[in-house]
């Protein structure tokens, strides 16, 4: 979907558990999640940091989605797990 | 048994009416087998007829697509016939293009087998391999008789509804479809002999080349996001309760629109995960775990994006084919264009 | 390690009273087994239905097949850690097998995944299980049993009857013993120093719920890949617990028969040096991928492999194990063959696996699971057909009013499998 979506000519950011299947399916902006059960969440965080990560995470998929790229990019510095 | 009745549809070139300087003439109707018709209907033997030909420049049909494609069908349907021959077109591009064009439109809007025959390198090939039985050919007409040979067969074994066999042994161009048959060996067996040979260094062959997915150029970025509309595309079967749509659990052949206006958060009694492929559990106690909408909520209310769009865009990943997929998107990319969508965050499980 | 299998060959099964085998008759009591099964809390009825092979019956929805097996002698017994069972080594010493019988759990559906066994017609072409004699186990669990626990103790259900019908075997002659050795691998190297080294990486299903694998009762989810005996796979040290869309699933049985540990085994010596199997899973995070095929290739490096053969349990996101798998155990410069099965959709059009890597180079498919067939009504249901069009490979309007079903082989159980036990291919027209 993520590569029809960018041919219509709407920039798009593929928040994703599996990068590598994001790679191979063709996604240029490229935020890892942070799993398959939760992609924007982590139970074991609790209601506020819950959030926070969601936060993090969404802020990151704008800031890729900011940012000038020639070809696939990962943007994974930030949040390590 | 009841001869099948075959129309065949030709170039003007090959009808004999002439070369370059009359390809702009329009569709025209013949009785009975006219050109290379003449060996196709040898070929065909006494178990069809080609009861009429139809002839159309090439020309005309490359600058009248639309109207020349709809009289031939039209020509076509009047004589209800049980198959249909386009061409062959060898290597003539422009040929090959009407050819498939024709047989493509036959066996959609008549639901009548078609059979084609092309070159390699001819474009149409390319354009209509996945839709359609094109014989192999050689660059020109001097193959002809073998390739209305393999035409005729494969021809009378479609509209028999027999049984097609692999490219190889009909001769017909790979259309890139995965079929199944039973091999002789099971699969266990296979692969271990596979590895013997591998290991060896003897030649093996694999039985599923590496697809390539192909690429797209990446979009500028968006420069100011506190003008920008922003829209939630998921493909982690968040639907709402009761799953309206009837999206499939796996293999989704549909996707779905849902709105959210109003909404600050996802709430977990309205909406639902019917996403076949994963455990569901943490999903379901919060679906904002799949589609962000509280922080996106919060994101427009600070400013920091323009609008959030009034609507999530939704299906299911799981074993969900490439093509569908694309098909979802293509489709709803317009509508999004049409709201003045900016950017799209895609989230999947 | 040498584990002795001896199978009594069943050539039919009937309920009576008393559980016996009398010349390939297998005689089991139906109220005695559904007792056991219902001394669980959880599960609210228990029935026992046979099944089979030619017959007009459609069993659905089918969660796990087991074989029914006993432990004669040597340590531990047949699925050891899991159901109660003490967890203790096994893999040695000498196992009977009720050869032609299997048990089946049904009941409704917990998830989308459980599938159908057809008895006859087209449906049974592709289930292995249309051609064994069939014992199944029709629950109902109890109101407000929450779908993990449901799923426990259907399990558990299906583990301790399949026990119990094995232990008929304990004292009878069976009609053929098969050895199978398995040496230290220092021992094995120099035995056949001629012959290629090969391993094989089977993979492990540990998605999450109804998506799990046990490991002597540990949830695979949590192993780091692990190298094992492939007689223990012979003596129900793994077990499945999980219910991926049916025709890729693995179910005990067949990790308990698994075809690639048996043609390994035939070319042994000969061809061939069969050096073990690592067990590996397909998690549901990025890390535990990289950790695992990490491992694999490591393991696969330590055993001084020549090559491996890879199969998978699922599709989706574990293609990117399968094929980080194949990377890693390449850059070592180890030959791989994956065994997988294809979801090119409906018309075949679309690519097959979600992911791929460029030294996938040897690939064996199990054929495509998006096939649509219409499987004709039977006469006789064991099970429910309430939830067919919910069920992967199911889809609106799936069941016919006649009774038949069309619907994706998806929905058949083991039709795809990618451990290779079926003739079942694709291949690109």
């Amino acid at each position: 979907m993520v590569k029809e979506i960018e041919r219509a000519g709407i920039p798009v950011v593929h928040i994703a558990t599996v990068v590598p299947i994001a790679l191979t399916v063709g996604a240029n902006r490229i935020v890892p999640a942070i799993g398959i059960p939760y992609p924007l969440g982590d139970p074991s965080l609790g209601d506020e940091g819950e959030k926070n990560i969601r936060r993090d995470l969404v802020e990151r998929a704008l800031k890729a989605l900011g940012t000038p790229i020639k070809g696939q990019t990962v943007f994974d510095d930030a949040y390590e797990f | 048994m009841k001869k099948l009745k075959v129309v065949h549809y030709i170039n003007n070139f090959f009808a004999g009416i002439g070369g370059e300087e009359k390809a702009g003439i329009s569709p025209e109707e013949r009785d009975g087998a006219v050109g290379p018709g003449m060996a196709l209907a040898q070929a065909l033997g006494e178990e069809a007829e080609i009861i009429a030909t139809v002839v159309c420049g090439d020309s005309y049909f490359g600058e009248n697509l639309a109207s020349a494609e709809k009289d031939i069908v039209a020509i076509i349907r009047k004589h209800q016939p049980d198959l249909v021959f386009t061409g062959p077109a060898f290597n003539a591009g422009r040929y090959g293009v009407a050819c498939g064009a024709v047989a493509k439109a036959v066996e959609e809007q008549l639901g009548i087998p078609a059979v084609t025959g092309m070159h390699e390198e001819n474009p149409g090939v390319d354009m209509y391999r996945k839709d359609l039985y094109i014989i192999k050919t050689g660059h020109s007409a001097a193959g002809m008789k073998k390739t209305v040979t393999s035409m005729a067969s494969l021809g009378l074994k479609r509209a028999q509804n027999q049984l097609v066999g692999p490219p190889e042994e009909e001769g017909y161009h790979v259309r890139g479809m995965r079929i199944n048959y039973w091999a002789e060996k099971r699969a266990s067996l296979r692969a271990v002999e596979m590895i013997l040979k591998k290991v060896k260094g003897e030649a093996y062959q694999t039985e599923y080349p590496m697809p390539d997915f192909g690429r797209v150029e990446p979009m500028p970025p968006v420069l100011d996001f506190s003008k920008a509309k922003v829209a939630i595309v998921t493909s982690g079967g968040i639907v709402p309760t009761g799953n309206p749509d009837r999206i499939e659990s796996s293999s989704a052949t549909k996707y779905g629109i849902y709105d959210i206006s109003g909404l600050d958060s996802m709430p977990a009694d309205d909406y639902t995960s019917i996403h076949g492929g994963y455990d569901r559990t943490y999903a379901l106690e919060d679906i904002n775990r799949v589609v962000p909408l509280d922080v996106m909520r919060d994101l427009e209310r600070e400013g920091i994006i323009g609008k959030l769009a009034d609507y999530f865009i939704s299906t299911t990943g799981t074993g969900t084919s490439v093509g569908s997929a694309r098909a979802f998107a293509v489709d709803f990319s317009n509508k999004l264009l049409e709201d003045g969508v900016n950017a799209v965050i895609l989230t999947s499980t | 390690m040498k584990l002795e299998i001896g199978n009594i060959f069943i050539k039919d099964v009937q309920l009576g009273q008393e559980t016996m085998i009398n010349e390939g008759l297998l005689t089991i009591n139906p109220e005695l087994l559904a007792a056991k099964i219902l001394e669980d809390e959880r599960i609210k009825s228990a029935r026992v239905e046979l099944a089979k092979p030619g017959e007009s019956v459609r069993i659905t929805p089918v969660k796990d097949v087991m074989e029914p097996r006993v432990k004669v002698f040597g340590k531990g017994t047949v699925f050891p850690g899991v159901a109660a069972n003490k967890v203790e080594q096994v893999g040695e010493g000498r196992t009977h097998v009720l050869k032609g019988t299997a048990v089946m759990t049904v009941g409704k559906i917990v998830g989308f995944q459980e599938g159908i066994v057809d008895m006859s017609g087209i449906g049974a072409e592709y289930t292995p299980f249309s051609k064994t004699l069939n014992i199944c186990l029709v629950l109902e669990p109890m109101e407000g049993v929450e779908t993990h626990a449901y799923e426990t103790a259907a399990r558990e259900a299906g583990l301790k009857v399949t026990q119990i019908i094995g232990e008929v075997g304990r004292n009878m002659t069976p009609d053929e013993v098969i050895s199978y050795e398995h040496h230290p691998i220092p021992h094995l190297a120099a035995a056949y120093p001629h012959l290629p080294k090969i391993g094989y990486v089977c993979m492990l299903q540990s998605q999450g719920l109804l998506h799990d694998t046990y490991v002597y009762g540990v949830d695979a989810k949590k192993i780091i890949p692990t190298l094992m005996s492939p007689t223990e796979f012979m003596d129900g040290a793994v077990v499945s617990g999980n219910c991926v869309a049916s025709c890729d699933k693995i179910p005990t049985y067949l990790h308990q028969n698994d075809p690639l540990i048996e043609d390994l085994y035939s070319k042994h010596g000969k061809e061939l040096n069969f050096m073990g199997v690592i067990i590996t899973n397909e998690n549901v995070f990025m890390a535990d991928k990289e950790r695992s095929s990490d491992g694999v290739a490591k393991l696969a490096k330590m055993m001084g492999l020549d090559g491996v053969i890879i199969s998978e349990e699922g599709y989706g996101n574990p293609d990117t194990d399968l094929m980080m798998n194949c990377r890693k155990v390449e850059a070592q410069g180890i030959k791989t063959v994956l065994v997988t099965d294809e979801f090119p959709g409906k018309d075949g059009k679309s690519e097959s696996l979600t992911d791929a890597v460029k030294e996938a180079d040897a690939v064996v498919s199990c054929g495509q699971g998006n096939l649509v067939i219409t499987m004709p009504p039977m006469e006789r249901l064991i099970g429910t057909l309430e939830d067919i069009e919910t069920m992967i490979g199911g889809y609106e309007g799936s069941l016919k009013k006649d009774g038949s079903i069309e619907a994706e082989i998806q929905i058949i159980i083991s039709a795809t499998s990618a451990i290779g036990g079926n003739k079942l291919a694709a291949r690109m027209y």
